[in-house]
């Protein structure tokens, strides 16, 4: 990359952004006074009110994948864009508070993977915990390329530096503060993105005129009057996404986004920190409020670059999609946002990473190595095991950012990762959840062929053996094909296997729990503002209010 | 070590991996003592709304054409210092309470 995107950044600017590390590495440092107990590392000890775990459960996913990536969708692919939002998260996210949340929280389980061990056998289990933490330091390295590629673009700092300063403090806080230490980042993180992201919406606007001037601008711009609209021209492929509505609707509605937010544990990890189990159940519908609100900063300023920066939508250089914030910034901001904007995108990187990270170290020391290798050691042994994973998992990311650089597209290479391990994973949970019967073999090769027609999908498809529209379409069918797998070979393999007992199943599957009776509530939870249902109801009927003006 | 009789519902599923970390969390968690991230997130942003504030009041007619003609240091300054001490007040206001105590606090 050039100089192209190189910004004037002068000594306020690098005053605001030492700021920013100073306070996250400070924040680590004074979390640690709280971690006595392997709880109290890896989950907080269980103890945090629902407004800090919902916005760390949206920041988790404030990575390289929301804001460079939907910036740069919102520019090539104009307003369909706002489908990973609104039916693609929102959902989503109401459906794990409401209904999957009372089985996690409620049997105590302490990660994502624990609960297949309950629920079916240790192959499983360890299926699962194995692809999930691969998956961590592969998306880790993701953001911790991109976060480097941010630097030396925008700061000039050569990429080594950049990625070991970025890994470096990511590594400090977490490895010192524990899940306490990521997560009260996240929160910070979460509001120093929005006060990055802000400025540049608000100055783009004025720049083209109003959204009525967007809106004229982005009807003569390249992607025309397509541009403006999510639903319309669905009935085909013929839209910028290339995707028919079955697709977004089931695809990316139900199975990708399913996946992802309900069974993903870096993002789960954020509730089960929560303190009872009505803030449990209210992190990520909380966490859906921001979410509505989100596309604002991210989908209108890829559209302004789209018609603001001349020749934006290179396959490669400077003016890539990837590039249509930092661009905007260049072009609009003042020393002082400016500051203010980069150490926002520096932050959504680091969250990203984080939440990577603190999923990692969770997972191999409770589902990996106190389940398979170290099993009656001191709890203090398990906090030390989790300090040193983290020192793993960052060392392995560093390695893997290596790995993201052969894809013009940061986010359409996370999205096959996800749909290679989220959604054949999200069909065993939703099935082993409502259909008691399932059995713990079933469960085992439900999981393991669904990842197995998900992978082949993706690798048949990157060889040219099957087409699709778009990588995007791919990852939709990818993902479908693999649910459609697990509820076949469930149904096919449960009746000619052992069932498990119902004592072995309660509190782990519907129609055998008490566990949302289980009462730690607090004082002030049963007003009617704090209900997960009411809260959730509203955040789905915004979600297909927001549809109107972009139809 | 704790009793595990009153963590479970009737019949509910044990497993002994959970209750000896859910044992040591309850007898020694040490999570009441995490201090309140509204100070941090506060005081972060009443420092950006001052430095961004102030630069906005000292900006050059050449910066404020580069944003279009609007103080943007300034307004994102106000915005910023009102964020962070409404952060603060609200601290200020409704102090974390101390979590409940734990089965394993009691003396």
């Amino acid at each position: 990359m050039g100089d192209g995107l190189r910004l004037n950044m002068n000594a306020v600017d690098y005053v605001i952004l030492a700021l920013y590390f100073v306070t996250v590495i400070g924040v680590g440092f004074a979390a640690r006074r709280a971690i006595r107990t392997s709880v109290d590392f890896f989950l907080s000890g269980r103890s945090l009110p629902a407004w800090v775990t919902g916005l760390a459960f949206v920041s988790a996913n404030l990575g390289a994948l929301e804001i460079i990536g939907m910036a740069a969708n919102g520019a090539q692919y104009g307003a369909m864009t706002v489908h990973y939002y609104w039916i693609g998260a929102v959902p989503a996210m109401v459906f794990l508070g409401i209904v999957m949340m009372p089985f996690y929280y409620g049997s105590k389980v302490r990660s994502v993977p624990e609960y297949l061990r309950l629920r079916f056998n240790r192959p499983t289990h360890l299926l699962n915990a194995i692809t999930f933490a691969v998956a961590q330091v592969l998306i880790a390295g993701v953001n911790l390329y991109a976060l480097a590629l941010i630097m030396q673009a925008l700061l000039g700092w050569p990429l080594w530096v950049a990625i070991v300063v970025g890994a470096f403090i990511v590594l400090a806080y977490i490895t010192i503060g524990g899940l306490s230490g990521a997560i009260y980042n996240e929160v910070l993180q979460f509001f120093v993105i929005i006060a990055g992201l802000v400025p540049v919406t608000v100055l783009g606007l004025i720049k083209v005129g109003g959204v009525s001037g967007l809106m004229d601008a982005v009807k003569g711009s390249k992607l025309g009057e397509a541009g403006l609209h999510a639903w319309q021209g669905t009935g085909g492929t013929d839209n910028p996404l290339g995707a028919h509505w079955l697709g977004i609707v089931f695809g990316l509605g139900f199975v990708l986004s399913f996946g992802y937010w309900t069974t993903n544990f870096a993002e789960v990890q954020r509730a089960l920190s929560a303190r009872n189990m009505s803030a449990a159940r209210r992190t990520p519908i909380i966490a859906a409020y921001p979410k509505l609100f989100i596309p604002l900063v991210t989908v209108i300023p890829g559209l302004v670059a789209l018609v603001t920066v001349k020749g934006l939508g290179t396959e490669e250089g400077d003016l890539v999609y990837n590039n249509a914030i930092p661009l905007l910034m260049r072009d609009l901001l003042p020393n002082g946002v400016l500051g203010i904007a980069v150490t926002g995108l520096l932050a959504s990187f680091m969250a990203g990473m984080a939440a990577n990270v603190s999923g990692f170290n969770t997972v191999f020391t409770y589902d990996i190595w106190q389940a398979y290798f170290k099993r009656d050691r001191s709890d203090d042994y398990y906090v030390r095991v989790g300090r040193l994973a983290t020192v793993a998992a960052v060392l392995i990311g560093i390695g893997t950012a290596f790995i993201a650089a052969g894809f013009s597209n940061i986010m359409n290479y996370i999205q096959a990762l996800f749909s290679v391990f989220n959604a054949p994973l999200f069909g065993t949970f939703i099935i082993g959840m409502f259909w008691k019967r399932m059995s713990a073999l079933a469960g085992f090769w439900s999981l393991l062929s669904g990842t197995v027609v998900a992978v082949a999908t993706y690798l048949l498809y990157r060889a040219g053996v099957i087409s699709f529209n778009s990588d995007l379409e791919e990852s939709f069918w990818g993902a479908g094909l693999a649910f459609v797998t697990v509820a076949v070979v469930a149904a096919v393999v449960t009746p000619l296997t052992r069932p498990k007992h119902d004592d072995e199943l309660t509190g782990l599957v519907y129609g055998l729990s008490d566990a949302s009776l289980a009462d730690d509530s607090l004082a002030g939870d049963a007003v009617w503002y704090r209900s997960p249902v009411l809260l959730g109801v509203v955040a789905v009927i915004l979600a297909a209010l927001f549809y109107i003006p972009v139809f | 070590m704790a009793d595990d009789a009153d963590r479970y519902q009737h019949g509910e599923a044990h497993d002994p991996l959970v209750d000896e970390t859910e044992d040591a969390r309850e007898a020694r968690s040490a999570a009441a003592r995490l201090f309140d991230i509204r100070r941090v997130i506060g005081g972060l942003f009443v420092a950006y709304g001052l430095i961004v504030g102030l630069m906005g009041l000292f900006d050059s007619t050449a910066e404020i054409d580069k944003a279009q003609g609007v103080r943007i240091n300034l307004w994102a300054g106000l915005v910023m210092l009102a964020f962070g001490l409404a952060m603060l007040g609200w601290q200020w206001v409704s102090p974390n309470r101390p979590p409940e105590p734990h089965r394993g606090d009691e003396p």
